[in-house]
Protein backbone atom coordinates (compact mmCIF):
# COMPACT_ATOMS: atom_id res chain seq x y z
CA UNK A 1 0.00 0.00 0.00
CA UNK A 2 2.79 2.22 0.61
CA UNK A 3 4.44 2.13 -2.47
CA UNK A 4 1.17 2.67 -4.29
CA UNK A 5 1.33 5.93 -2.45
CA UNK A 6 5.04 6.40 -3.55
CA UNK A 7 4.09 5.64 -6.87
CA UNK A 8 1.13 8.41 -6.85
CA UNK A 9 3.19 11.26 -5.13
CA UNK A 10 6.03 11.09 -7.51
CA UNK A 11 3.55 11.08 -10.62
CA UNK A 12 2.19 13.80 -8.69
CA UNK A 13 5.34 15.12 -8.66
CA UNK A 14 6.55 14.67 -11.93
CA UNK A 15 2.95 15.86 -13.78
CA UNK A 16 2.83 18.85 -11.83
CA UNK A 17 5.99 20.20 -12.42
CA UNK A 18 6.22 19.29 -16.40
CA UNK A 19 5.70 22.00 -18.64
CA UNK A 20 3.97 20.76 -22.19
CA UNK A 21 4.64 16.94 -21.79
CA UNK A 22 6.14 14.80 -24.15
CA UNK A 23 9.84 14.58 -24.37
CA UNK A 24 9.86 17.95 -21.77
CA UNK A 25 8.78 15.12 -19.20
CA UNK A 26 12.10 13.26 -19.63
CA UNK A 27 14.38 14.94 -17.58
CA UNK A 28 11.67 15.05 -14.67
CA UNK A 29 11.17 11.37 -15.24
CA UNK A 30 14.88 10.57 -15.08
CA UNK A 31 15.66 12.53 -11.89
CA UNK A 32 12.53 11.21 -9.83
CA UNK A 33 12.30 7.71 -11.11
CA UNK A 34 16.01 7.36 -11.88
CA UNK A 35 17.47 8.96 -9.68
CA UNK A 36 15.81 9.56 -6.43
CA UNK A 37 13.79 6.49 -6.32
CA UNK A 38 16.03 4.41 -8.35
CA UNK A 39 12.90 2.54 -9.32
CA UNK A 40 14.00 2.23 -12.61
CA UNK A 41 16.98 2.27 -14.91
CA UNK A 42 18.00 4.81 -17.14
CA UNK A 43 18.13 2.19 -20.46
CA UNK A 44 14.33 1.43 -18.81
CA UNK A 45 12.85 4.75 -18.85
CA UNK A 46 14.29 4.97 -21.98
CA UNK A 47 12.55 2.20 -23.38
CA UNK A 48 9.44 2.71 -21.64
CA UNK A 49 9.08 6.13 -23.27
CA UNK A 50 9.55 4.57 -26.32
CA UNK A 51 6.76 2.07 -26.02
CA UNK A 52 4.78 5.12 -24.59
CA UNK A 53 5.05 6.18 -28.03
CA UNK A 54 3.33 3.60 -29.77
CA UNK A 55 0.61 2.51 -27.39
CA UNK A 56 -2.55 5.10 -27.73
CA UNK A 57 -2.68 8.08 -26.15
CA UNK A 58 -0.96 10.57 -24.30
CA UNK A 59 2.71 9.60 -24.02
CA UNK A 60 3.45 10.99 -20.68
CA UNK A 61 0.58 9.03 -19.51
CA UNK A 62 1.51 5.90 -20.85
CA UNK A 63 5.35 6.02 -19.57
CA UNK A 64 3.18 6.92 -16.51
CA UNK A 65 1.29 3.43 -16.54
CA UNK A 66 4.23 1.39 -17.64
CA UNK A 67 6.51 2.21 -14.89
CA UNK A 68 3.49 1.76 -12.18
CA UNK A 69 2.80 -1.57 -13.83
CA UNK A 70 6.66 -2.85 -13.15
CA UNK A 71 6.51 -1.90 -10.20
CA UNK A 72 3.16 -3.14 -8.61
CA UNK A 73 1.37 -4.59 -11.43
CA UNK A 74 -2.98 -3.36 -12.08
CA UNK A 75 -2.92 -1.17 -9.06
CA UNK A 76 0.71 0.57 -9.58
CA UNK A 77 -0.47 1.65 -13.42
CA UNK A 78 -3.48 2.74 -11.85
CA UNK A 79 -1.62 4.64 -9.08
CA UNK A 80 0.65 6.18 -11.30
CA UNK A 81 -1.64 7.09 -14.21
CA UNK A 82 -3.88 8.76 -11.74
CA UNK A 83 -0.91 10.46 -10.08
CA UNK A 84 0.51 12.08 -13.37
CA UNK A 85 -3.17 13.52 -14.44
CA UNK A 86 -3.78 14.53 -10.61
CA UNK A 87 -2.14 18.50 -11.08
CA UNK A 88 -3.47 18.62 -14.41
CA UNK A 89 -7.23 18.10 -13.61
CA UNK A 90 -6.51 20.30 -10.27
CA UNK A 91 -4.77 23.11 -12.00
CA UNK A 92 -6.73 23.35 -15.66
CA UNK A 93 -10.32 23.21 -13.16
CA UNK A 94 -9.26 26.22 -11.15
CA UNK A 95 -8.25 28.01 -14.46
CA UNK A 96 -10.73 27.75 -16.44
CA UNK A 97 -13.11 28.54 -13.34
CA UNK A 98 -11.04 31.84 -13.24
CA UNK A 99 -11.11 32.47 -17.07
CA UNK A 100 -14.85 32.32 -17.02
CA UNK A 101 -15.22 35.11 -14.51
CA UNK A 102 -12.46 37.44 -16.34
CA UNK A 103 -13.96 36.94 -19.92
CA UNK A 104 -15.94 39.82 -20.58
CA UNK A 105 -12.86 42.30 -19.69
CA UNK A 106 -11.44 43.96 -22.51
CA UNK A 107 -8.05 43.99 -22.21
CA UNK A 108 -8.53 40.02 -20.86
CA UNK A 109 -10.35 39.66 -25.15
CA UNK A 110 -7.65 41.49 -26.54
CA UNK A 111 -5.18 39.31 -25.02
CA UNK A 112 -6.50 36.51 -25.89
CA UNK A 113 -7.23 37.19 -29.23
CA UNK A 114 -3.40 37.54 -29.58
CA UNK A 115 -2.65 34.47 -27.50
CA UNK A 116 -4.60 33.01 -30.12
CA UNK A 117 -2.29 34.37 -33.11
CA UNK A 118 0.42 32.81 -30.94
CA UNK A 119 -1.26 29.52 -30.46
CA UNK A 120 -1.49 29.34 -34.83
CA UNK A 121 2.42 29.90 -34.93
CA UNK A 122 3.40 27.23 -32.32
CA UNK A 123 0.79 25.14 -34.10
CA UNK A 124 2.67 25.92 -37.26
CA UNK A 125 5.77 24.58 -35.98
CA UNK A 126 4.51 21.77 -34.66
CA UNK A 127 3.79 20.73 -38.23
CA UNK A 128 6.68 21.72 -39.69
CA UNK A 129 8.69 19.54 -36.93
CA UNK A 130 6.25 16.47 -37.40
CA UNK A 131 6.84 17.08 -40.84
CA UNK A 132 10.50 16.41 -40.86
CA UNK A 133 10.25 13.53 -37.95
CA UNK A 134 7.46 11.90 -39.22
CA UNK A 135 7.72 11.58 -43.22
CA UNK A 136 10.86 10.01 -43.68
CA UNK A 137 10.31 8.46 -47.16
CA UNK A 138 8.25 9.45 -50.37
CA UNK A 139 5.48 7.19 -49.85
CA UNK A 140 4.68 8.66 -46.79
CA UNK A 141 3.41 11.49 -48.18
CA UNK A 142 0.48 9.56 -49.37
CA UNK A 143 -1.16 8.76 -45.83
CA UNK A 144 -0.18 12.51 -44.71
CA UNK A 145 -1.43 14.24 -47.88
CA UNK A 146 -4.97 12.00 -47.73
CA UNK A 147 -5.65 12.36 -44.45
CA UNK A 148 -5.15 16.02 -44.75
CA UNK A 149 -7.98 15.71 -47.51
CA UNK A 150 -10.21 13.23 -45.63
CA UNK A 151 -9.94 15.43 -42.94
CA UNK A 152 -10.89 18.62 -45.04
CA UNK A 153 -13.98 16.21 -46.34
CA UNK A 154 -15.15 16.08 -43.05
CA UNK A 155 -13.66 12.91 -42.52
CA UNK A 156 -13.42 11.71 -38.30
CA UNK A 157 -9.87 11.14 -37.66
CA UNK A 158 -10.94 7.78 -36.33
CA UNK A 159 -12.04 6.74 -39.42
CA UNK A 160 -8.43 8.12 -41.04
CA UNK A 161 -6.72 6.22 -38.24
CA UNK A 162 -8.83 2.66 -39.21
CA UNK A 163 -7.71 3.35 -42.92
CA UNK A 164 -3.97 3.64 -41.79
CA UNK A 165 -3.97 0.34 -40.10
CA UNK A 166 -5.90 -1.37 -42.25
CA UNK A 167 -3.49 -0.03 -45.34
CA UNK A 168 -0.28 -0.74 -43.32
CA UNK A 169 -0.98 -4.52 -43.75
CA UNK A 170 -0.67 -4.28 -47.05
CA UNK A 171 3.09 -2.79 -46.63
CA UNK A 172 5.24 -5.32 -48.29
CA UNK A 173 8.37 -5.79 -45.96
CA UNK A 174 9.08 -4.17 -42.60
CA UNK A 175 9.47 -0.27 -42.22
CA UNK A 176 11.52 1.58 -40.55
CA UNK A 177 9.96 4.79 -40.47
CA UNK A 178 11.31 6.40 -36.70
CA UNK A 179 13.96 6.64 -34.57
CA UNK B 1 -26.37 12.67 -17.08
CA UNK B 2 -26.43 11.95 -20.43
CA UNK B 3 -24.27 13.94 -21.33
CA UNK B 4 -21.75 12.51 -19.00
CA UNK B 5 -21.70 9.54 -21.01
CA UNK B 6 -21.13 11.32 -24.19
CA UNK B 7 -18.21 12.76 -22.86
CA UNK B 8 -17.02 9.65 -21.36
CA UNK B 9 -17.40 7.85 -25.02
CA UNK B 10 -15.98 11.14 -26.74
CA UNK B 11 -12.74 10.58 -24.64
CA UNK B 12 -12.12 7.19 -24.59
CA UNK B 13 -12.38 7.24 -28.29
CA UNK B 14 -9.31 10.28 -28.22
CA UNK B 15 -7.66 8.21 -26.00
CA UNK B 16 -7.49 4.80 -28.24
CA UNK B 17 -7.10 6.93 -31.41
CA UNK B 18 -4.82 9.67 -30.37
CA UNK B 19 -1.64 8.34 -31.46
CA UNK B 20 1.71 9.72 -32.07
CA UNK B 21 1.53 12.18 -29.02
CA UNK B 22 1.36 16.17 -28.39
CA UNK B 23 -0.85 17.52 -30.27
CA UNK B 24 -2.04 14.20 -31.68
CA UNK B 25 -5.58 15.33 -29.81
CA UNK B 26 -6.38 18.19 -31.50
CA UNK B 27 -8.02 16.89 -34.22
CA UNK B 28 -10.48 15.04 -32.05
CA UNK B 29 -11.34 17.92 -29.86
CA UNK B 30 -11.81 19.77 -32.60
CA UNK B 31 -13.53 17.28 -34.10
CA UNK B 32 -15.91 17.82 -30.92
CA UNK B 33 -16.29 21.41 -31.31
CA UNK B 34 -18.36 21.42 -34.28
CA UNK B 35 -20.24 18.29 -33.11
CA UNK B 36 -21.37 19.25 -29.86
CA UNK B 37 -21.26 22.64 -29.43
CA UNK B 38 -19.66 22.71 -25.84
CA UNK B 39 -17.25 25.25 -26.85
CA UNK B 40 -16.36 27.67 -29.32
CA UNK B 41 -13.62 27.79 -31.72
CA UNK B 42 -11.91 30.98 -30.03
CA UNK B 43 -12.81 28.57 -27.01
CA UNK B 44 -10.51 25.58 -28.52
CA UNK B 45 -7.85 27.93 -29.31
CA UNK B 46 -7.67 29.36 -25.81
CA UNK B 47 -7.64 25.96 -24.55
CA UNK B 48 -4.49 24.70 -26.20
CA UNK B 49 -2.83 28.18 -24.79
CA UNK B 50 -3.76 27.78 -21.56
CA UNK B 51 -2.71 23.60 -22.13
CA UNK B 52 0.63 24.32 -23.24
CA UNK B 53 1.10 27.11 -20.90
CA UNK B 54 0.44 25.01 -17.77
CA UNK B 55 2.11 22.26 -15.95
CA UNK B 56 1.32 18.66 -17.12
CA UNK B 57 1.22 16.45 -20.48
CA UNK B 58 -0.98 18.85 -23.18
CA UNK B 59 -3.48 16.45 -24.16
CA UNK B 60 -4.60 15.94 -20.33
CA UNK B 61 -4.86 19.97 -19.75
CA UNK B 62 -7.08 19.90 -23.14
CA UNK B 63 -9.25 17.01 -21.79
CA UNK B 64 -9.73 18.54 -18.69
CA UNK B 65 -10.56 21.45 -20.20
CA UNK B 66 -13.10 20.56 -22.95
CA UNK B 67 -14.86 18.61 -20.01
CA UNK B 68 -14.91 21.70 -18.01
CA UNK B 69 -16.34 23.68 -20.42
CA UNK B 70 -18.94 20.74 -21.79
CA UNK B 71 -19.94 19.85 -18.08
CA UNK B 72 -18.25 21.48 -14.78
CA UNK B 73 -16.04 19.78 -12.29
CA UNK B 74 -18.25 16.22 -12.89
CA UNK B 75 -17.26 16.71 -17.26
CA UNK B 76 -13.52 17.16 -16.55
CA UNK B 77 -13.03 14.39 -14.48
CA UNK B 78 -15.06 12.21 -16.74
CA UNK B 79 -13.24 13.22 -19.44
CA UNK B 80 -9.71 13.32 -18.28
CA UNK B 81 -10.25 9.90 -16.36
CA UNK B 82 -11.87 8.53 -19.84
CA UNK B 83 -8.77 9.78 -21.85
CA UNK B 84 -6.80 7.62 -20.10
CA UNK B 85 -8.53 4.61 -19.82
CA UNK B 86 -7.62 2.64 -23.16
CA UNK B 87 -4.11 3.86 -22.67
CA UNK B 88 -4.14 2.05 -18.88
CA UNK B 89 -6.33 -1.47 -20.51
CA UNK B 90 -3.32 -1.19 -23.59
CA UNK B 91 -0.74 -0.66 -21.21
CA UNK B 92 -1.54 -3.88 -18.85
CA UNK B 93 -2.45 -6.00 -21.91
CA UNK B 94 0.97 -5.57 -23.37
CA UNK B 95 3.15 -5.25 -20.39
CA UNK B 96 4.01 -8.92 -20.37
CA UNK B 97 5.06 -9.05 -24.29
CA UNK B 98 6.45 -5.17 -24.01
CA UNK B 99 9.64 -5.90 -26.25
CA UNK B 100 8.23 -7.97 -28.43
CA UNK B 101 5.47 -5.23 -29.38
CA UNK B 102 7.24 -2.46 -30.01
CA UNK B 103 9.39 -4.16 -32.57
CA UNK B 104 6.76 -6.09 -33.99
CA UNK B 105 6.60 -5.86 -37.64
CA UNK B 106 2.84 -4.67 -37.63
CA UNK B 107 2.97 -2.66 -35.30
CA UNK B 108 6.01 -0.75 -37.22
CA UNK B 109 4.36 -0.66 -40.31
CA UNK B 110 1.35 1.20 -38.85
CA UNK B 111 3.25 4.01 -37.07
CA UNK B 112 4.86 4.33 -40.12
CA UNK B 113 1.33 5.19 -41.94
CA UNK B 114 0.19 6.76 -38.71
CA UNK B 115 3.04 9.06 -38.33
CA UNK B 116 2.44 11.09 -41.34
CA UNK B 117 -1.17 11.31 -41.30
CA UNK B 118 -1.41 12.44 -37.68
CA UNK B 119 0.92 15.02 -39.12
CA UNK B 120 -1.54 15.68 -41.81
CA UNK B 121 -4.57 15.76 -39.08
CA UNK B 122 -2.96 18.24 -36.83
CA UNK B 123 -2.40 20.42 -39.85
CA UNK B 124 -6.40 20.40 -40.80
CA UNK B 125 -7.13 21.16 -37.01
CA UNK B 126 -4.64 23.90 -36.68
CA UNK B 127 -6.19 25.64 -39.82
CA UNK B 128 -9.70 25.61 -37.26
CA UNK B 129 -7.40 27.66 -35.19
CA UNK B 130 -6.32 30.24 -37.98
CA UNK B 131 -9.93 30.52 -38.97
CA UNK B 132 -10.66 31.91 -36.26
CA UNK B 133 -7.28 33.89 -35.56
CA UNK B 134 -6.33 35.34 -38.74
CA UNK B 135 -10.12 36.48 -39.53
CA UNK B 136 -12.51 38.69 -38.60
CA UNK B 137 -15.54 36.81 -37.15
CA UNK B 138 -13.93 33.38 -38.78
CA UNK B 139 -15.51 34.48 -42.15
CA UNK B 140 -12.82 33.03 -44.78
CA UNK B 141 -12.37 35.65 -47.30
CA UNK B 142 -9.70 38.39 -48.08
CA UNK B 143 -11.50 41.13 -47.14
CA UNK B 144 -11.69 39.80 -43.46
CA UNK B 145 -8.24 38.92 -42.94
CA UNK B 146 -7.68 40.52 -39.69
CA UNK B 147 -4.46 42.22 -40.51
CA UNK B 148 -3.15 43.18 -37.39
CA UNK B 149 -3.39 39.48 -36.57
CA UNK B 150 -2.01 38.39 -39.65
CA UNK B 151 1.37 40.81 -38.86
CA UNK B 152 1.55 39.47 -35.34
CA UNK B 153 1.44 35.77 -37.08
CA UNK B 154 3.93 36.78 -39.55
CA UNK B 155 6.67 37.82 -36.66
CA UNK B 156 5.76 35.32 -34.05
CA UNK B 157 5.87 32.22 -37.28
CA UNK B 158 9.52 33.56 -38.12
CA UNK B 159 10.05 34.03 -34.06
CA UNK B 160 9.07 29.96 -33.75
CA UNK B 161 11.37 28.51 -37.06
CA UNK B 162 14.66 30.86 -35.69
CA UNK B 163 16.81 27.98 -34.09
CA UNK B 164 18.16 30.19 -31.62
CA UNK B 165 14.36 31.33 -30.60
CA UNK B 166 13.04 27.86 -31.08
CA UNK B 167 13.88 26.27 -27.96
CA UNK B 168 12.00 28.58 -26.03
CA UNK B 169 9.11 27.57 -23.89
CA UNK B 170 5.86 27.85 -25.64
CA UNK B 171 4.44 30.12 -22.71
CA UNK B 172 6.95 32.71 -23.94
CA UNK B 173 5.63 32.76 -27.43
CA UNK B 174 2.31 32.53 -25.84
CA UNK B 175 2.77 35.45 -23.06
CA UNK B 176 4.41 37.38 -26.11
CA UNK B 177 1.00 37.43 -28.02
CA UNK B 178 -0.76 38.20 -25.08
CA UNK B 179 0.86 41.54 -24.73
CA UNK B 180 0.76 42.50 -28.39
CA UNK B 181 -3.15 41.59 -28.32
CA UNK B 182 -3.43 44.49 -25.49
CA UNK B 183 -0.89 46.60 -26.99
CA UNK B 184 -2.26 46.44 -30.45
CA UNK B 185 -5.72 46.38 -29.11
CA UNK B 186 -6.90 43.11 -31.54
Amino acid sequence: MKILWELYRSFFVIGGLTFGGGYAMLPMLQRELVDNKKWVTNDDLLNYFAIGQCTPGVIAVNTATLVGYRMRKVPGAIAGTLGVISPSIIIITVIAAVLENFMDILWVQQAFAGIRVAVCALILSSVVKLCKSNIKHKWQLIPAVGALALSLLGASPVIVVALCIVGSLFLGRKVKSHG
Amino acid sequence: MGELLTICLEFFKTGLFALGGGLATLPFLSQMQQTYGWFSAEELANMIAVGESTPGPIGVNMATYVGYSASGVAGALTATLSLVLPSLIVVCLIAGVLDKFQKNRYVENAFSVIRPAVTGLIAVAGLTVVKIALFVDGQVAFAALDWKAVALFVVLSAAVMIPKLKKLHPVVFILAGAVMGVVLGM
